[in-house]
């Protein structure tokens, strides 16, 4: 997989990667109180007299976080455990009202799993790494301080306080700051897909905690630091970067790494201390007694599994088994939810447009979304989210292409029509009259003068320069506005140049 | 006329339901006395004499109107102030919460309301319950009622944490009252003023709105001059309580209904380990006594061991300290109560200042104490070891009740102390739970009822503890003994 190395002074050393994600569970109301969780709302508008900590208030799970914990645990193919407990993580800060966080330690509720990335994106099916998974947790979020609204006091927002996190803690299998880039990818594709995390990065309900160590290939592992609250793929692979050639430094200069935590600056891509081993809290763990442990029955789990989807993986191999797609196109419609979504319902409307098979329009209608719709949404600044066209409107286009009704090239003027008028393919190709001309008696009359207007041009190519029978082409759709049938146009020109 | 503050909970329900007085001139009654003691007694933080006489008022007009009458109609009741009560402060004893009125109402009390009783005022206690003589609490001690015969008029403690509710009782500034029990605050508070409570079976009454000591311990219950009176209040406070994780999805059995000082067929079992070296000769006395009634009440006597008794002492003083340290933690000076800002001061002096000035020294040792054990490197030698033996305390019950029905034991060791006397050292303090506390580790019930006084004319209580969920055969022994020791001692009115 990876080589990736720093060439230090003394030689070349190998990165050790660690990420632990928290990820926001999809939920209406918090892990342990009613209280909603939508973004955005004003601060302190979500809160109960649970997530104030009010005295006398008391925990009580909420079955849908837990649900969504298990799909995700399910969805890496992790250990459910059926019996797992809550602990309190206890210390002081103005955003934590109780004192203390409501987490997992001892016995969290998914143990060991993995997701498998791969690092070529020309080919998903090779370079695979398996990267494995210690656990997952669920936990409270705190809440927010707030220092830019008074000059001598800070402002705190609970409406995060008490939120559902799942804290997914890989192993320390990563050796590169693409490898992590990658693994973050896959795992908030395969949360999206579960549909247990919207993984928005910039609203901050998927952020990592990014362990770090180097060493000499084949020495022990090194000293780590962790590096808080990253907040996007591009952020870890550049505090991965960072940090790696810092502890490379510190260790060539005589150095020793400390393990401390460490905070990410995105303006200067640096990383820098926050607190120090020694500093670092005790938290005094221990089972909240306010709370049951956590049982869960075969047919809560059963249930789970169920109601997963159909996870990337699975569905890339079954695009390039069944449908015969490219490992790199299946890869591509794959690798967000979203587009798979809006391939299958393309595919689906294309198939019964022309009353064909899935299989037998999945070839067309993959590469015209991939390379066509794709490529006009760029340029528009879109994405397939807020895409203007529906795929019933993409699979009414593709059907005047299959049976032959338009070109492939006047498919690219339809499209961009489409985009800008909203009409539908039909209506524009009537209105500007942009059907192809297959009639061979039409197609032989315009041949017969572009050839004869280019006398010229005909004896050379006769005299051996083959390479003129596309300028032939070119002025025959050029005669035509495009509209010539493209493969009885050079069937035509073949036969009347011998 | 009968003086209607001398009525217990059965009484007052009858003689409003059938109109033999009103529901406010009962309420009148009592916060008469409860006014009048407020000087000498201390057991009150606050007086809501408006709020009894509101609710009174709506028992009568239900009354007149024909509708049916809840199972606490007319009664006015003290509410220990460790519940949370809507629009009525509440502070737990401390400091840190003075001033503090919650916009909720626990669901204990809500329960009581909605039975028809009414609020005479929030108890004093122990400072978040931590004490067995009230005189943690930063709003003063509370005083006995009961003085010790022969002119020594040293003030006695009325036990605690619920020691507002026992002396308001034992003194009838209200029939009954609210407790609740972490390692024997309302069985020991009763043993000292000659009243009788239960603690059910953890999880029976929800702990939604009380303010938290230890989660794992605590329990509700009721106080009150009568067994069957504590029937009574418990029916209307226990119940399952979606808010509550830890309560118990069990219907509320008919306990009233259900009394019965007959025990023939029933095994009371004596656990030879709490017949300590040493013990008071008028301790044993009166359990020798207890054995007796109940054998008048045809249960059979059998000898019964619970080896990891002396163990339960330092299982409780570190399990309940390690819960209370987290629990206390949210008393920070952030969001509400005390805030103490020094000039200049971070968030971390912030918290320093608060929580200096806002907690008492026994609620202070206590977070110190479940600080250490929870930290790292002790965590496994204290907490992890207790809560094993937690486990064995359990067991020696389970195996006990194999043998048994009911376990009869002392309250306490000894009769009330006087305040003061043991204020300064917190290890002859913490003794007086070493009776209590066992049936708090294992969750079980346990009631505390009279047996009479001793030479020097003070009550002394007998327990009963049961297996989980039966507290009605707690209730049926307590009241087989009630009914043979014949306990009408009431203190001498002095104050």
């Amino acid at each position: 997989m990876s080589s990736y190395r720093i060439q230090g002074t003394t030689g070349e050393w190998e990165v050790v990667i660690g990420l632990e994600v928290h990820a926001q569970v999809v939920s209406k109301s918090k892990l342990f109180s009613g209280a909603a969780t939508a973004f955005g709302a004003e601060p302190n508008a979500q809160v109960s007299l649970v997530d104030a900590a009010m005295p006398g208030m008391l925990p009580v799970p909420n079955k849908e976080c837990i649900r969504q914990a298990v799909r995700t645990g399910l969805a890496i193919d992790g250990q459910i455990n059926k019996w797992s407990r809550f602990d309190r993580k206890n210390y002081f800060y103005a955003d934590l009202p109780q004192g203390y966080q409501i987490s997992q330690l001892y016995h969290p509720l998914v143990g060991e799993g993995h997701i498998d990335i791969s690092l070529d994106d020309k080919n998903p099916e090779a370079d695979v790494k398996r990267i494995g998974i210690e656990r997952i947790h669920v936990e409270q979020d705190a809440g927010k301080l707030m220092h830019d609204q008074h000059p001598t006091m800070s402002y705190v927002d609970l409406n995060r306080s008490g939120v559902a996190l799942m804290e997914i803690v890989s192993r320390p299998d990563m050796r590169s700051p693409a490898e992590a880039g990658a693994y973050l990818r896959k795992l908030r594709a395969i949360l999206r897909y579960v549909g247990s995390c919207d993984g928005n990065m910039e609203e901050g309900s998927m952020r990592a905690d990014v362990n770090v160590s180097v060493r000499k290939p084949g020495d022990e592992f090194g000293t780590r630091t962790e590096t808080k609250n990253v907040n996007s793929v591009r952020f870890v692979m550049a505090t991965i970067e960072h940090e790696a050639n810092r502890q490379v430094d510190v260790l060539e200069s005589g150095g020793k790494v400390v393990q401390e935590t460490r905070l990410f600056d995105p303006d200067t891509g640096t990383t820098r201390s926050m607190r120090s081993k020694e500093d670092a809290h005790d938290y005094r763990y221990f089972p909240d007694p306010d709370l049951l442990p956590l049982e869960l029955d075969d047919a809560f789990v059963e249930a789970c599994r169920a109601s997963l989807p159909e996870l990337p993986d699975a569905k890339r191999h079954r695009y390039e088994n069944a449908l015969g797609l490219t490992p790199y196109v299946a890869g591509v419609l794959t690798a967000e939810v979203e587009t798979a979504r809006w391939f299958e319902a393309l595919l689906g409307e294309a198939a019964a447009k022309q009353g064909k098979g899935e299989e037998a329009v999945a070839k067309q209608a993959a590469n015209w979304l991939t390379s066509e719709l794709f490529g006009a949404l760029n340029r528009l600044g879109r994405s397939l989210d807020d895409s203007p066209l529906s795929p019933l409107q993409a699979a009414e286009l593709l059907a005047l292409i299959g049976n032959g009704t338009i070109s492939g090239s006047i498919a690219k003027q339809v499209l961009e029509k489409m985009l800008e008028t909203g009409d539908g393919a039909q209506t524009i190709v009537e209105r500007e009259g942009l059907r192809q001309e297959s009639d061979t008696g039409a197609i032989e009359a315009v041949v017969a003068k572009v050839l004869a207007d280019n006398a010229d041009k005909v004896e050379q190519y006769k005299g051996g320069k083959e390479a003129l029978f596309g300028f032939f082409v070119g002025q025959t759709m050029k005669a035509m506005q495009g509209k010539g049938n493209p493969q009885v146009v050079n069937e035509l020109l073949k036969k009347a140049l011998g | 006329m009968t003086d209607l503050t001398e009525l217990g909970v059965a009484a007052i329900r009858e003689g409003v339901a059938k109109g033999d007085f009103t529901a406010v001139e009962v309420a009148e009654a009592f916060n008469a006395n409860v006014a009048a003691a407020q000087g000498s007694l201390n057991a009150f933080i606050v007086a809501t004499p408006e709020a009894a006489l509101e609710a009174a008022r709506k028992v009568d007009a239900d009354r007149a109107g024909g509708k049916a009458l809840g199972k606490m109609a007319g009664v006015p009741i003290g509410m220990k102030d460790l519940f949370a009560t809507r629009g009525v402060q509440t502070t737990a004893a401390s400091h840190i919460l003075e001033g503090f009125t919650p916009q909720y109402e626990s669901t204990v009390s809500q329960k009581l309301w909605d039975a028809g009783a009414g609020m005479l005022g929030k108890l004093n206690l122990d400072q978040f319950a931590m004490g067995s003589s009230n005189e943690t609490s930063y709003f003063g001690n509370v005083v006995s009622p009961w003085r010790r015969a022969g002119g020594d008029n040293a003030p006695l403690a009325p036990g605690g944490s619920s020691g507002g509710s026992s002396a308001a009782i034992a003194a009838r500034l209200c029939p009954a009252a609210t407790g609740t029990d972490t390692g024997g605050s309302i069985r020991q508070p009763a043993a000292f003023t000659g009243t009788t409570g239960i603690k059910p079976t953890y999880g029976r009454c929800s702990r939604w709105g009380v303010v938290a000591f230890a989660s794992s311990l605590d329990q509700a219950g009721p106080m009150a001059r009568s067994v069957r009176d504590c029937a009574i209040m418990l029916e209307a406070m226990a119940g399952f309580d979606p808010k509550d994780s830890t309560s118990l999805d069990l219907p509320v059995p008919e306990w009233e209904a259900g009394l019965s000082a007959n025990l023939a067929g029933k095994k009371v079992g004596i656990p030879r380990e709490y017949r300590m070296d040493g013990m008071d000769a008028e301790v044993a006395k009166s359990w020798d006594d207890g054995i007796a009634w109940l054998k008048d009440a045809g249960a059979e006597i059998v000898d019964i061991s619970l080896p990891h008794t002396k163990y339960a002492l330092p299982t409780y003083y570190i399990i309940a300290p390690a819960e209370a340290s987290s629990n206390l933690a949210r008393y920070d000076g952030v969001r509400y109560g005390l805030r103490d800002l020094p000039d200049g001061a971070n968030l971390q002096d912030m918290y320093a200042a608060t929580r200096a000035a806002g907690f008492g020294d026994e609620v202070k040792r206590r977070i110190l104490i479940g600080t250490y054990v929870l930290s790292a490197g002790f965590y496994d030698a204290y907490y992890t070891q207790a809560q094993k033996v937690r486990t064995l305390i359990s067991r020696d019950f389970e195996a006990a009740f194999g043998h048994c029905d009911v376990i009869l034991a002392p309250t306490t060791p000894t009769a009330a102390f006087a305040l003061g006397e043991n204020s300064d050292d917190p290890l002859a303090m913490y003794l007086n739970d070493v009776f209590s506390v066992p049936a708090s580790l294992a969750g079980l019930p346990a009631m505390s009822v009279p047996a009479g006084l001793n030479s020097q004319g003070l009550p002394l209580g007998l327990q009963l503890i049961g297996k989980p969920f039966d507290e009605q055969g707690v209730l049926n022994a307590g009241l087989a003994i009630e009914s043979r020791a014949g306990f009408t001692a009431k203190p001498e009115k002095w104050w």
